[in-house]
């Protein structure tokens, strides 16, 4: 144990999640649950796009386009076709991924803001294209029967389960989040960041690289987007695909710091908590998005780098330590 | 053959909606040519020159294409205080900041415009006739709403290539720095180039406003067409903005006749994709 600290970037992340994991529990309100799922759920989107944001320098403005094509994939199959819910998760998973590695052979060559352009093409492309496909429903989507909830011991236990498959699915993104960090593989994304060109002379193979960081990217998210609407019992175009969503997800990682792995969960953490106190405030809550758009542009304009950022640039202690 | 007399019905009109998406995108797309900056805000603001419209008219009582001349210079303004105050800093840095400080201004002007207005739809119940030719009826404020797109164009097209501040702009968006040297006020130029930019998408806005109904949500919709457009015509070239519009107006026209209405955005956005992909400096090549 005596290197015990070369793994705090790690033992932090998991600690946080952890922490909220058991929050209901202590608190045993039912609300408590409620709020630490849309947390969670946040805490691994933002982690799984901060694989290509952060650490690979492409912003995404569509990403979450993997959460709703998993979803809607994952959720035919538990509804229309009654597969269980673990299989339905992964092959959403699956999925997803496999949209992420077709995308990404063909638009990942694009860079800087066309890739951003493209991202959003595709997420609309995909909303309207679904809204056309009668096997999921069209304009109307596709609902769970209620009786899908009795094979999970009711609808109670089900939500509680559904809980925990978030905090799993969390798990999962941090642990993917830090060893792509600390791998080789990891170090290779870097430097295409920083400079792709000089990365493929290094002998980075770019296009690879790339197209793995995407597909890695966009396991998780499709994976929560079954869960989500197994959760909420229904799935629809608008729900599935809103493109506001994913600009919160650039937002989160932004906040905390990109290319970072505790950032995502700290900006996830505060800003589901600043958007859950200005909906709520009296005062705020005519004005939230206003409210939200100024921090934002506060935080865009100075303090590019996020908080872990700052943070890192302030102290070469947490420097050594936040990964 | 009713196909056909379909598409006649449809297509007057579509070219007609052209010009006017055509503005939209041209606001877009002079702010990318000069500074390569994507403006997330462009929706917005478009929305802000429907319900300009909607006060002018519905509040004031002036005729809307009078009110044009109200509507463009508070544009101006509007777009000129967003540059200095959000993009200016950001001007230098990596894509992802200019993308967010436009949408942190997005976000800003639709949280204030819904608590002002609601997101309710709203109405210009204005009229201006219609005219038939053969088996179709062109409205009459479509009509003029071309007509003043191509006005607007070609003033446009007039301030950049006739005057000195446009082309100052051309020479800032040629080469920034050689532009500074040669002693042009670079930041006061970008500033005017943004302002410009939100002029054009806050008089589209209120020219569409005259025929259809809108939210202070509706800008959104047009903000994906005019990136639409902006990369069908090439982003940075102003008359190619100009031609995607129409293009994005005839295959409107065009695709309903041949299969369900809920199919056009999937080709749109995937013609989009296409392009991108393709030939990213758009149909007609990249900026001049």
């Amino acid at each position: 144990m005596k290197n015990w600290k070369q793994y705090i970037g790690i033992i932090v992340p998991l600690l946080v999640v952890a922490g909220l994991m058991l929050y209901p529990t202590i608190t045993g309100k039912a609300a408590a649950r409620e709020t630490a799922f849309t947390i969670l759920k946040a805490i691994a989107l933002a982690s799984s796009l901060n694989i290509l944001l952060g650490y690979t320098g492409y912003v995404s403005f569509g990403h979450i386009v993997f959460f709703g094509f998993g979803g809607y994939v994952g959720f035919y199959l538990l509804s229309v076709q009654g597969v269980s819910l673990w299989i339905s998760i992964l092959v959403g998973g699956i999925s997803s991924g496999l949209l992420a590695f077709l995308l990404g052979k063909a638009i990942l060559r694009l860079r800087g803001a066309y890739f951003a352009l493209a991202t959003i093409g595709v997420n609309e492309a995909m909303r309207a294209f679904i809204n056309n496909i009668e096997l999921f429903g069209g304009p109307i989507g596709l609902t769970l029967n209620f009786k899908a909830y009795q094979a999970y011991g009711g609808a109670a236990k089900a939500l509680e389960m559904a809980f925990y498959i978030v905090a799993a699915l969390a798990f999962l993104a941090l642990i993917m989040s830090y060893f792509i960090r600390t791998s080789k593989f990891g170090l290779g994304l870097l430097a295409i960041r920083e400079n792709e060109d000089a990365a493929e002379v290094m002998g980075v193979f770019a296009p690879d690289a790339k197209t793995w960081a995407y597909v890695l990217s966009a396991i998780v998210p499709g994976m929560i987007g079954v869960l989500f609407f197994f959760k909420n019992g229904n799935v629809e175009p608008h729900d599935a695909f809103p493109l506001h969503a994913s600009i919160e997800l650039l937002v989160m990682v932004m906040l905390g710091g990109q290319g970072t792995v505790l950032g995502p969960i700290l900006g996830a953490f505060a800003y589901q908590g600043m958007r859950g106190y200005l909906v709520t405030s009296d005062f705020f809550k005519d004005i939230q998005l206003s409210v939200s758009g100024a921090l934002l542009l506060m935080i865009v304009l100075f303090i590019p780098s996020g908080a872990i950022g700052w943070l890192r640039q302030r102290n070469a202690v947490l420097r050594r330590v936040l990964a | 053959m009713q196909q056909i007399n379909l598409l006649l019905a449809s297509l007057p009109d579509g070219i007609l909606l052209g010009f006017v998406y055509g503005v939209a995108a041209m606001g877009l797309t002079l702010i990318w040519g000069v500074m390569n900056v994507i403006n997330l805000s462009h929706g917005p603001i478009i929305a802000l020159g429907m319900f300009g419209t909607y006060l002018i008219f519905n509040k004031l009582g002036v005729n809307p294409y009078l009110g044009l001349f109200i509507v463009a210079p508070i544009g101006l303004l509007l777009g000129i205080l967003i540059y200095t105050v959000a993009v200016h800093r950001v001007i230098n840095a990596p894509h992802l900041s200019s993308l967010l400080a436009t949408f942190s201004v997005n976000m800003i002007i639709i949280g204030l415009g819904t608590a002002a207005f609601t997101t309710s739809p709203y109405n210009v119940d204005f009229n201006m006739g219609s005219v038939s030719l053969g088996s179709t009826t062109l409205l009459g404020t479509r009509l003029i709403a071309a007509l003043a797109a191509i006005f607007a164009t070609g003033s446009l097209y007039l301030f950049l290539y006739r005057t000195r501040p446009g082309k100052f702009i051309r020479a800032v968006a040629n080469n920034r720095a050689a532009a500074e040297l040669m002693g042009i006020p670079s930041s006061q130029i970008l500033a005017l180039s943004f302002g410009l930019g939100t002029m054009l998408a806050a008089i589209s806005g209120a020219l569409i406003a005259t025929f259809f109904p809108f939210s202070i949500l509706s800008g959104g919709g047009y903000e994906l067409k005019s990136f639409v457009i902006g990369v069908l015509g090439g982003l940075g070239n102003p008359v190619g903005a100009l031609v995607g519009g129409l293009a994005l107006g005839v295959l409107e026209a065009v695709v309903p006749a041949f299969m369900e209405t809920s199919w056009v955005p999937v080709i749109e956005f995937g013609l989009f994709i296409l392009v991108l992909l393709v030939r990213p400096n758009g149909l007609f090549g990249a900026k001049q």
